[in-house]
């Protein structure tokens, strides 16, 4: 059946109206050879047929579940329990949007409630919201909200060592404000020193592009001392080690959630993680779920908050943000509870481990050199020869060896961007070593 | 629907009241009872100047929100900040403890040109 509502009358009623004979005719202005062109296609093949293709293409792809994989840089590697995609592909829960019925919605209400309230306590916030499409995207809506915070500061303050990702999608969503980008290039501690009163914003990554995990203690009050709001985007597996930004004082918090029980998939769908302290819960877009009770007193879940949404105040809505990334939030939430407190402090403390042997094996290496910053899962290695030629080397022997520091900036030739998390064997690490020393003799 | 007899009106629905100098607003019975349960009002920021007309704030109930408009412009001199740990007041006594802001009137002739008590009563009911 074509989805198509409309009848033969009715559309012959819309052509009368703008004075057009027929539909092929609204197509008048494209050259009658191009309209339909013929397709130079193979014959069709059967199911089988198409799927021993299309597998023997995929087969060409380096794979993290083949492969020795050492390339984060956004996109993390991690353990996903079978629990987590057996609960999420539920038909009660696989859903990717946000309910607006709250009685027909519980199952999904609570699973968004229950995803906001262990966020929340894993980035020490009080509210959280109901997710963004990615991290980059929520980052740029927490820039927005610190700027709407402060009507006449007009800069929001970055660190050079965001994501450039983030970087570009943050120009986007400011370039029709009149907000002005500076960027950093030292510590937050210091950018927090030197704030003017300009500034809304300042934007602490925590860690850094480069693995850097500055040390945030008093950027808070650095901040807050300049009239400027501090924002704090973090790695949520970092957080079950590193103290929290709530507990550190940012006013905002977001996150690149995809670590959290979803695979890397090609580099989303993602998961954007957002949440704010309490006093600015209503400057916050997005979607929240809150806890109610109903007329009988029993406890329920629906929406709230949402006059500062758009199906309630149109045009001056917080934000156009009115989706959430419902399956991929609902997979971090079964993530979370699975895992737990000490679960999750036992896969950072896997990252965090396996990464020093990893740095303190490939510093012996002769030519190579080791970050001195402190350091989680991520971290930067000096490279004898282009680091470029090392991962073309490495990765046609499925060692892909992490990200070379020229694909955004092409004068930082010898830089090797290398993740290590707890997926990685100790086996894994020795040959990376061992392959990064051949690769540079 | 309750009306105070000594306040001006804007067909938006505020009251504006004078008080020595300044200007007190809120909003008319009418507006809270259509409204429901107020939950959070968004203030001003004191010393602002706004004209006549123009966005003072946002009202918001259980069911919408709504902008609230200054009945005459003015500089903010305060905003009813007990509000913000009790907005039910709003429903309570609109009229009373329930005032939103004080301002000092720019131009004190635009009082001549709101809707008196019985206008607006009139204006409200047919609505």
């Amino acid at each position: 059946m074509p989805f198509i509502p409309n009848t033969d009358s009715d559309r012959s009623r819309m052509l009368a109206v703008i004075g057009k004979p027929s539909v092929e005719s609204l197509f008048g202005d494209i050259p009658e050879k191009l309209r339909y062109p013929e397709l130079d296609l193979p014959p069709a093949l059967s199911e089988m047929e198409i799927l021993r293709e299309i597998e023997a293409l995929a087969a060409k792809n380096l794979s993290s579940s083949t492969c020795a994989w050492f390339l984060g840089a956004g996109a993390y590697n991690h353990f996903i329990p079978s629990l987590v995609p057996a609960i999420a592909s539920r038909g009660e829960f696989l859903s990717a949007y946000t309910p607006y019925q709250p009685e027909v919605s519980q199952g999904t209400l609570q699973a968004i409630f229950e995803y906001q309230s262990m966020a929340g306590s894993l980035f020490g916030v009080e509210a959280m919201n109901a997710s963004h499409y990615d991290g980059a995207t929520a980052l740029a809506e927490a820039v927005l909200m610190a700027a709407r915070n402060a009507p006449g500061r007009e800069t929001v303050v970055l660190p050079a060592a965001l994501h450039p990702e983030y970087k570009e999608v943050i120009r986007t969503y400011l370039e029709p404000l009149d907000v002005k980008i500076r960027e950093y290039a030292g510590t937050p501690a210091a950018a927090a020193a030197s704030l003017d009163p300009s500034a809304a914003c300042l934007v602490a990554a925590y860690p850094d592009f480069e693995g850097r995990v500055h040390d945030l203690s008093g950027v808070a009050d650095a901040v807050h001392a300049a009239g400027a709001l501090l924002v704090v985007h973090a790695d949520p597996i970092l957080l079950g080690l590193f103290k929290s930004p709530g507990e550190l004082g940012a006013d905002i918090v977001t996150a690149e959630g995809q670590a959290l029980g979803n695979a890397m998939n090609y580099g989303g769908p993602f998961l954007g993680m957002m949440g704010a302290a309490s006093k600015y819960v209503r400057k916050m877009p997005g979607r929240i779920a809150g806890q109610a009770s109903d007329a009988e007193g029993r406890r329920g879940f629906v929406l709230t908050l949402s006059a500062r949404e758009q199906h309630i105040r149109r045009e001056k809505a917080l934000s156009n943000i009115c989706s959430n990334q419902g399956l991929v939030m609902l997979q971090a939430c079964i993530y979370l509870a699975t895992l737990g407190k000490n679960g999750l402090r036992k896969v950072a403390e896997l990252c965090w481990h396996k990464a020093h042997y990893a740095a303190a094996e490939i510093a012996k290496l002769p030519g190579f050199s080791v970050t001195k910053d402190i350091f989680f899962k991520e971290f930067l290695v000096k490279t004898p020869v282009p680091a470029q030629s090392i991962y073309d080397k490495l990765s046609r022997r499925c060692v892909v060896p992490g990200l070379p520091l020229s694909r955004y900036w092409p004068d930082r030739t010898h830089e090797l961007l290398v993740c290590v998390t707890e997926m990685n064997t100790k086996e894994q690490i020795d040959l990376l070593a061992a392959s990064l020393k051949e690769a540079s003799k | 629907m309750k009306i105070d007899a000594a306040a001006r009106y804007r067909s938006s629905h505020e009251w504006a009241r004078k008080e020595g100098s300044l200007i007190v607003t809120g909003i008319s019975d009418h507006a809270q009872e259509s409204l429901g349960d107020i939950v959070f009002v968004e203030f001003p920021e004191v010393g602002k100047t706004l004209k006549q007309g123009e966005t003072f704030g946002v009202i918001e109930s259980v069911k919408a929100a709504s902008d609230l408009y200054m009945p005459m412009g003015g500089k903010i001199a305060a905003v009813n900040e007990a509000l913000g740990g009790d907005p039910s007041a709003v429903n309570k006594d609109c009229y009373g403890a329930g005032w939103l802001i004080k301002f000092e009137p720019t131009n004190p002739s635009e009082w001549d040109g709101l809707l008196s008590a019985g206008d607006y009563e009139k204006e409200a009911a047919a609505h």
